[in-house]
């Protein structure tokens, strides 16, 4: 009886913002807590079913908005003629590199020849991948770089991008799966929050790939424009017979729009997700989860679950990455800060009700919804008790500028909280 | 070929500035080896200790500038570092009473801890800003350089210089009166040693009667002094933004990790092993090569193996290949 309650005071609070601020505010909540919550419901896959302690969150929502760029943005011709197939080669070098010692290590004998023999297929296979690398890289960059610079994507329609996101961080997953999940959780903890440095790393520097800090802008939308519903005859007519603003009106159509579009996601991976829970695959992952060496006495192959289960997460988190970066227009790899993109995320988790996916979802709206209105809200609050004062006065000055770090402030209280007095979350799992 | 200006050239750019970061990391990552070995969790808030304590050494040097009191050629910041550690202490108590005494007393999973960690992470970092703000602040004062690159040129009749800051030497300094306390501590006091038996092997530490909430207190109080070191000597070298202790943290985990977790002597070497993977995989070798070479020769490129943004990345890479082939670290970590 819990869920909907929790889900209608959601709701109020969503309604509450469109009323005392504006319809528009109230839909961006409404979208961007939809998507909180698709990245919710990936943690809660790994931490939740099965207990891996992913701290990279923001490297798997990074790939996914990577992905956008490479789907839908259309090709740049003179780049791919100054260096597109001598950068594919490069790649390819180094994937053969790397397959090539891993390969080695496997087959030679235990010794310090293998060390040695591995070690040197790594540094030459490290120079010559440089030196086909490197002026590729210099020829693409030099390519109009105010406003190319880099190979662009594939053109092909930006939907296309959600599961491509998915593929993506599932890809990165299954690496880092591969060489840490045989670890302790403290290890895999620190390996994933490694990964998802690295890939934010590479997004902000290789800006053959990303563009780098220039930021890509205006990708593709998978919904009308604005400007277009504007001049179109038929919204404006449809506008003025429902007695609304054609201006405003377009901007929330659009936002409704999007709104629908994660709808339709957030359901389907809800769906998915319970159906697994209660099937024999999740009982299974919730004995390993609470009983490892049980489970692998049982015959249960702990490792390969987890990998499983660590991939698939991960994917969810791409998915949404992917689906941010569409709801922005632009990617813009400096904004992908861990505070904001990993630790929130799990404190939507853990405040939600770890284990339950409908307390990941409300978890991931309500945080949302905290981390967006906690500002308007102590300013209120502040400007409310400091009325008394003079407007000038420096100690009110200083109060308002000090109000913007109420947000991490209050997510950790919220956190600390929920931690002590309800260990479980707010809808706890069955 | 010129080995002599090669060799000053390489130390100028890499030992010199290396061993300083080492010994930042290494005794930043003491911190979270003595919170893994005796409260066996890893502390994500280790950063914003860190912060918190150089914060109030950086606000008690501007008021001690103000007063006109200064150290000479050494930085003010020394003398209010002893408040510094005392603040982050008391803060770190503080919180040790009303958050993780609680989770200890109901013995929560470790994993647990680590999640409360997060929480104490935000709320430290809110708190930061909001006394400090999120500019970059620079608080050293005193000489600058030891050495600088144009009395060495004179003094060796060498062309490449060496530089020296003042910064570095008193890194290195402050860190081996540091590890050196820190080992007497751990190796020949009372308190010290119960604090090794009671991370070795709790419940024969508490049959010979340890008491387990001393150790704890006792633990944090060296935590918060730590990090409060390491803090300050990396705001001195470099500068203080409070952001910048967060992406440390990355470095000082696998500092800690690599040198095996819970084990003090590992965490500085650890620190260094990363250090100078981090500094010689991303300095530029053009100048070091161009002396090595024939007269007159320069190589086109930098040769620089990677971009000095993947840092970060080294130290993760140099982790995973430990971990491939030392589970448990360099030197033998605990495990949970």
């Amino acid at each position: 009886m819990k869920t909907p309650i929790y889900f209608a005071l959601m709701g109020l609070l969503i309604v509450g913002v469109g009323v005392f601020e504006s319809w528009n505010n109230a839909l961006f909540v409404l979208n961007f807590g939809l998507i909180s919550a698709i990245m919710a419901l990936g943690v809660n896959l790994q931490w939740g079913y099965a207990g891996l302690f992913n701290v990279g969150v923001v490297g798997f929502v990074a790939l996914g908005g990577l992905a956008v760029v490479i789907t839908s943005v259309s090709p740049v011709a003179p780049a791919w003629q100054a260096g597109g197939p001598r950068i594919l080669l490069a790649l390819l070098i180094m994937v053969g590199v790397i397959t090539a010692a891993i390969m080695m290590w496997r087959r030679l004998p235990k010794g310090a020849m293998r060390g040695l023999i591995v070690g040197a297929i790594l540094i030459v296979g490290f120079f010559v991948f440089r030196e086909t690398f490197d002026p590729a890289v210099a020829a693409i960059e030099a390519v109009n770089p105010a406003q190319q610079g880099f190979l662009g994507g594939l053109g092909l329609p930006v939907l296309l991008a959600w599961p491509v996101g998915g593929l993506f961080a599932a890809g990165a997953a299954w690496l880092i799966a591969k060489t840490a999940l045989g670890l302790r959780s403290d290890y895999l903890a620190i390996a994933t929050l490694g990964i998802g440095e690295i890939i934010i790393a590479v997004l902000k520097n290789e800006d053959w790939l990303s563009r780098g800090v220039k930021n890509v802008n205006g990708l593709p939308r998978p919904v009308p424009y604005e400007v277009d519903l504007q001049q179109s005859e038929g919204f404006v007519g449809w506008m003025e017979r429902i007695g609304a603003d054609p201006v405003i009106g377009s901007t929330i159509f659009v936002k409704l729009c999007y709104a629908a579009l994660f709808l339709a996601v957030i359901i389907l991976i809800v769906s998915l997700m319970q159906l697994a829970l209660n099937s024999p695959w999740g009982r299974m992952m919730r004995a390993i989860r609470d009983n490892e060496i049980a489970a692998e006495a049982m015959g249960k192959d702990v490792t390969k679950r987890h990998l499983q289960i660590f991939v698939l997460g991960a994917a969810i988190c791409g998915i949404a990455g992917a689906m941010m970066t569409t709801l922005d227009g632009q990617l813009t790899p400096a904004s992908y800060q861990p505070l904001r993109y990993t630790f929130l995320i799990w404190v939507m988790v853990i405040v939600g009700g770890s284990g339950n996916n409908w307390g990941a979802v409300l978890g991931g709206m309500f945080i949302w919804f905290l981390w967006v209105e906690v500002e308007p809200i102590s300013i209120f609050l502040v400007s409310v008790l400091t009325s008394g004062m003079d407007a000038t006065s420096p100690l009110r000055e200083a109060i308002l500028e000090r109000v913007a770090y109420m947000r991490p402030l209050t997510m950790g209280l919220i956190l600390l909280l929920v931690l002590r007095f309800s260990p479980r979350g707010l809808l706890p799992e069955k | 070929m010129d080995i002599l200006n090669a060799l000053v050239a390489f130390t100028n750019f890499v030992i010199v500035p290396a061993s300083a970061y080492g010994a930042q990391l290494a005794i930043g990552a003491l911190g979270v080896t003595l919170i893994y070995g005796i409260l066996r969790f890893s502390n994500f808030a280790h950063g914003e200790t860190m912060a918190f304590g150089t914060m109030f050494v950086l606000l008690l040097t501007a008021l001690l500038q103000q007063w006109g009191i200064s150290l000479g050629p050494l930085p003010t910041a020394l003398l209010a570092l002893p408040f510094g550690i005392a603040a982050a202490a008391a803060f770190v108590l503080i919180t040790d009473r009303t958050v993780y005494k609680f989770y200890r007393r109901v013995k929560a999973a470790p994993v647990m801890l680590v999640i409360v960690s997060m929480g104490v992470m935000f709320m430290m970092n809110g708190i930061i800003r909001m006394i400090v703000g999120t500019d970059d602040r620079r608080f050293t004062d005193g000489a600058r350089f030891i050495m600088k690159a144009r009395e060495f040129k004179e003094m060796t009749g060498l062309s490449e210089g060496l530089a020296i800051k003042t910064t570095q030497v008193l890194t290195l300094v402050v860190a081996v009166i540091t590890v050196a306390l820190l080992f007497w501590f751990l190796n020949k006091t009372r308190t010290g040693k119960s604090m090794r038996a009671y991370s070795d092997n709790e419940d024969l530490a508490l049959l010979s009667g340890i008491n387990p909430e001393r150790v704890v207190t006792i633990t944090w109080l060296v935590v918060a002094a730590l990090a409060t070191v390491a803090g300050t000597l990396y705001g001195l070298d470099k500068s203080f933004k409070p952001f910048v202790f967060m992406q440390l943290l990355l470095p000082i985990f696998a500092s800690a990790i690599v040198g095996g977790l819970g084990s003090p002597l590992g965490a500085i070497a650890g620190g260094f092993l990363i250090a100078f993977s981090e500094v010689t995989l991303t300095y530029a070798f053009k100048k070091v090569v161009t002396y090595l070479g024939p007269d007159g020769w320069v190589p086109d490129s930098l040769v620089q193996l990677l971009s000095t943004d993947y840092k970060f990345a080294v130290s993760f890479a140099i982790l995973i290949i430990v971990l491939l082939f030392k589970p448990t670290g360099l030197f033998k970590g605990q495990s949970v």
